[in-house]
């Protein structure tokens, strides 16, 4: 089967599955992030639950451990008044050598109407929705280093909420781009809410020139890179980055790309620092600016529910 | 009364004052959006009462999420007061089939348990589907259900009401 | 059996031959072109009128999947597929299971297929036991029982000084090396480098996996005067690096898959696995310099690349998919597309896939290599007999090859095979349905 239309749209145009944030019109972002508002006064309330999923199974398909993400879902979920199921495939059926549609197939004859999928490889998600059930709907929690789009929502929520007007931002994503999935979706994300001034920092090995082509501007001095930014994402440097071919340790990339309470000062004055979490502390980002009064780390948290149950709710009301 | 006859201003007048008598010391009013809200926000200065109104959305409970999936545009759900214990009185333009209003009381007992729900409308046009009654509508009409009756403003800020012909 | 061909335009990229007659063939070979001599009695005609007589194809690489891999492929089923094609010889990588590093191998596989009668099969031996790349294998021994060159198939062999001892030895004898340019640790992405991979989170193969590789063969070539066959080239800068050593004179040739002389890393689109190749699709600029290297005659031969994989090695996350197209059906038809559409004609187009590919070959082929590839009086009787113009809507699922999976799948091609001679037999015959 060849997909030729974008295969997260029906035949109206309307969205019936979440893989990327790559292809969506700008409408529909600023729905999704509306109707996040939404979902967010919910949260504030006595009653924290709606019923617009009920009777509906959600199944958490994580193959890739992540008890964050995995939570927050479950409790976007459990919200909507969905039932909830969380499979651990890293140590079962997959582990035993089951393909990854016969896992799907075998799920789906359980009824299942919403697979929340994490996967190791780029493009996990997309064979999973070609091959599901016509009513089931598919929301990619994270395929390799592809997407990551309801991350890439939530960031977009909280600029929203602290900075208004996209179109006058400089947004400044340091770090370990080439391997992120969730500096992949911002760059989508900001690129169609229409931020002017993207820049990707970080050395050369983590921030190839190749990412020009993506519409960023590539700054491998980080002094360059924050100058004047009004938000700042930070993305996490994982472990098996540290040391090897790409980087020699820790604590050299700290020295250099590290936000420190004198490289926020290049920013704007009321920069915003975020960072998709978990942090590392000392490593990516001093524990004083992650704490500090410029962060708006926490509050992502909050918003990353609201936002996932927006987004199960707008794919589980249209037909696929 | 034909529809191109409604007065809506004259209807306002008439549910302003249908409205005093039901009014407790601390009932508070809710508008259901959009011309619920228009009505509310009016009624609560005209009545001098303190306080600010409520705005209720039916979104998050309405019955047809299956087929029409989530309804684009709707201001949410905004009580800047307890629910608990007090007396609400609903607002609407138009009662019809009573979809709405079971919607907004299901999202209203989310925020606590009132003491008493009533309703006020402007316009009680019939074709219920549901058990549901205003205990004050200031004007009873029949309307085909190819038609679509709803509240609006015109220029100056008056009330007016917009007539549609559903195509779908 | 006598066989006569009526009536067809007689097509020889090779001799200039360009002209209407018949064909008369006995005893499997050509006894006259044009002209039937007197008296000749014929035990099967082809009406041959409007339709093209050519030499049976030639296919530099096409994968049996025997011995060892059946369940993907078996000699019969692939066979048919080339035959289909109008494919009469085709040389296989010794990338089976086990690979072909010894003659026992090599003789059952020349064997089955000699019995099978729809093409001929030159089997490629390995350069080194169990393509390990530590050991060098008994390439004379190899050689008497078939095999026509030696090679890795696609795995890197990163040991220059094996590399280098394996071409002396192999030089030694005048035997040709057949290596894939793909540097062992620049080569293990996916996808090309580049603005595709980068936003589809895809790990990419840089352009120098390939210049790296070259520069690297071209250095151990110039040492040890070994011939060297280069397979699948990719790249513009791949290209223009192999003009410049036929320029300096080193004994080289090399090819290009159909996949890539058509593809680009856009063609990806939504993960598609049936992109997923090695060598990756490269870039717009590539391709544009694939086909003029094709044109020019730098590139020496355009190969299918066939390889069938099963789909539950397709259906997968794309990085876990197993590379791979099925393509001995589709090389006749995109030869002549590409013919078409780049201005350098058929007759052009057909020499990719005929005479070039068996002077590729030629040091190895002995007698044979005189007339195949050929339509030559006295030579072989191996000929393709095709409609040009008939269109053809490429259909995976009724492939013979078990390979169902490619990336031309929907295609309408242009050139229907009619009939496929193989040695003086008639191999296919479109009017007979797929053996089942």
């Amino acid at each position: 089967m060849t997909m030729s239309r974008n295969p997260q749209l029906n035949a109206h145009g309307e969205l019936i599955h979440l893989l990327s944030i790559e292809g969506l019109p700008r409408a529909v972002i600023h729905q999704i992030l509306d109707t996040a508002g939404t979902f967010l006064s919910v949260s504030e309330r006595e009653v924290k639950k709606v019923p617009l999923l009920r009777g509906k199974s959600v199944f958490n398909l994580f193959f890739e451990n992540s008890t964050r993400t995995r939570t927050t879902f479950e409790i976007a979920a459990k919200r909507l008044s969905a039932d909830v199921i969380n499979l651990d495939i890293a140590r079962s059926s997959t582990a035993k050598g089951e393909s990854l549609l016969d896992t799907i197939a075998n799920l789906s004859a359980m009824h299942a109407d919403m697979f929340v999928v994490r996967h190791g490889e780029s493009g996990a998600p997309y064979l999973i929705a070609q091959h599901v059930a016509p009513h089931v709907h598919v929301v990619n929690a994270g395929d390799g280093r592809h997407a990551h789009p309801t991350q890439g929502l939530l960031d977009m929520y909280t600029i929203r909420h602290y900075k208004r007007d996209f179109t006058q931002l400089s947004v400044a994503i340091v770090g370990d781009i080439v391997h992120s999935r969730v500096a992949r979706s911002d760059i989508h994300a900001l690129t169609i809410l229409g931020v002017p001034d993207i820049r990707a920092v970080g050395p050369k090995t983590l921030v190839p020139g190749d990412l020009r082509e993506m519409g960023v501007r590539v700054c491998h001095d980080m002094t360059e890179g924050v100058k004047d930014a009004d938000v700042i994402i930070m993305l996490r440097l994982q472990n098996e980055r540290m040391s090897g071919a790409m980087l020699p340790s820790a604590g050299e990339y700290f020295k250099n790309y590290g936000l420190t309470a004198q490289k926020l000062a290049l920013a704007r004055s009321d920069a915003i620092v975020m960072h998709p979490g978990p942090i590392n502390r000392g490593v990516e980002i001093d524990s004083a600016v992650a704490d500090g009064k410029q962060s708006v780390i926490l509050p992502q948290v909050s918003f990353g529910i609201a936002v996932r149950m927006a987004v199960m709710s707008t794919i589980a009301g249209n037909d696929t | 009364m034909t529809p191109l006859l409604l007065d809506a201003e004259a209807l306002y007048a008439q549910l302003r004052e249908g409205l005093r008598p039901m009014l407790r010391a601390d009932s508070a009013i809710v508008g259901i959006w959009s011309g619920g809200a228009w009505l509310a926000e009016r009624l609560q200065r005209d009545l001098g009462l303190p306080g600010p109104h409520g705005v209720i959305s039916s979104t998050l409970h309405r019955d047809d999420f299956g087929e029409r999936g989530l309804v684009a545009k709707a201001d949410p759900t905004h009580l800047p007061f307890s629910v608990e214990g007090r007396p609400i009185v609903l607002v609407d333009d138009v009662l019809y089939t009573g979809r709405t209003i079971r919607a907004v009381i299901n999202e209203l007992f989310d925020f606590g348990r009132p003491a008493s729900v009533a309703l006020a409308v402007l316009v009680d046009r019939g074709g219920r589907e549901l058990p549901i009654e205003a205990a004050y509508a200031a004007a009873r009409i029949s309307l085909p259900p190819t038609q679509r009756l709803s509240l609006a403003h015109d220029a100056s800020g008056h009330f007016v009401f917009d007539i549609e012909n559903k195509t779908a | 059996m006598n066989i006569l061909i009526k009536n067809g335009r007689l097509l020889d990229p090779a001799t200039g031959l360009d002209r209407h007659g018949d064909v008369a063939i006995a005893a499997g070979r050509i006894v006259s072109l044009g002209q039937a001599p007197a008296g000749f009695q014929a035990d099967q005609q082809i009406d041959a009128s409007g339709l093209i007589v050519a030499p049976g194809l030639v296919d530099l690489a096409a994968r049996m999947r025997e011995p060892g891999q059946e369940h993907e492929g078996m000699l019969e089923s692939e066979l048919e597929a080339a035959a289909a094609g109008g494919v009469t010889s085709l040389v296989c990588p010794p990338d089976t299971d086990p690979p072909l590093d010894e003659p026992g191998l090599v003789d059952m596989l020349k064997f089955r297929a000699r019995n099978l009668s729809r093409c001929r099969l030159f089997p490629l031996g390995a350069l080194t036991r169990g393509l390990a790349g530590a050991v060098l294998t008994e390439m004379a021994e190899l050689t008497e029982s078939g095999c026509v060159g030696f090679s890795q198939a696609d795995v890197a062999l990163a040991d220059t000084l094996v590399l280098m001892r394996a071409l002396q030895y192999a030089a030694t004898f005048g035997y040709t090396v057949w290596l894939r340019p793909q540097d062992a640790w620049l080569g293990n992405g996916v996808a090309a480098s580049g603005a595709v991979a980068t936003r589809l989170g895809l790990s990419g193969v840089p352009v120098a996996a390939e210049t790296i590789a070259l520069q690297s063969i071209f250095e151990l070539m110039r040492i040890t005067g070994a011939r060297v066959h280069l397979c699948r080239l990719s790249s513009a800068a791949g290209v223009q690096l192999v003009r410049q050593a036929k320029a300096e004179g080193l004994p080289l040739s090399c090819d290009i898959s159909i996949n890539s002389l058509y593809f680009i890393d856009l063609d990806i689109g939504y993960f598609n696995a049936a992109m997923r190749l090695t060598p990756p699709l490269r870039q717009q600029r590539d391709r544009d310099a694939l086909s003029a290297g094709l044109a020019d005659g730098t590139i020496d031969a355009l190969v299918s690349d066939h390889t069938p994989v099963d789909s539950d090695a397709k259906t997968l996350p794309f990085a876990e998919a197993e590379p791979g197209a099925t393509g001995l059906e589709l090389l006749l038809s995109l030869a002549l597309k590409w013919g078409e559409s780049s201005g350098a004609g058929m007759a052009r187009a057909l020499a990719r896939v005929t005479c070039d590919p068996v002077r590729v070959l030629a040091p190895a082929l002995g007698a044979l290599g005189d007339s195949a590839g050929r339509l030559v009086p006295g030579g072989v009787a191996d000929v393709c007999v095709f409609n040009p113009t008939a269109a053809w809507r490429v259909q995976p699922q009724a492939l013979r090859s078990q390979g169902k999976h490619t990336p031309f799948g929907g295609w309408e091609l242009p050139g229907r095979v009619h009939c496929t001679v193989v040695a003086g037999h008639i191999a296919y015959e479109a009017s007979r349905p797929p053996a089942s």
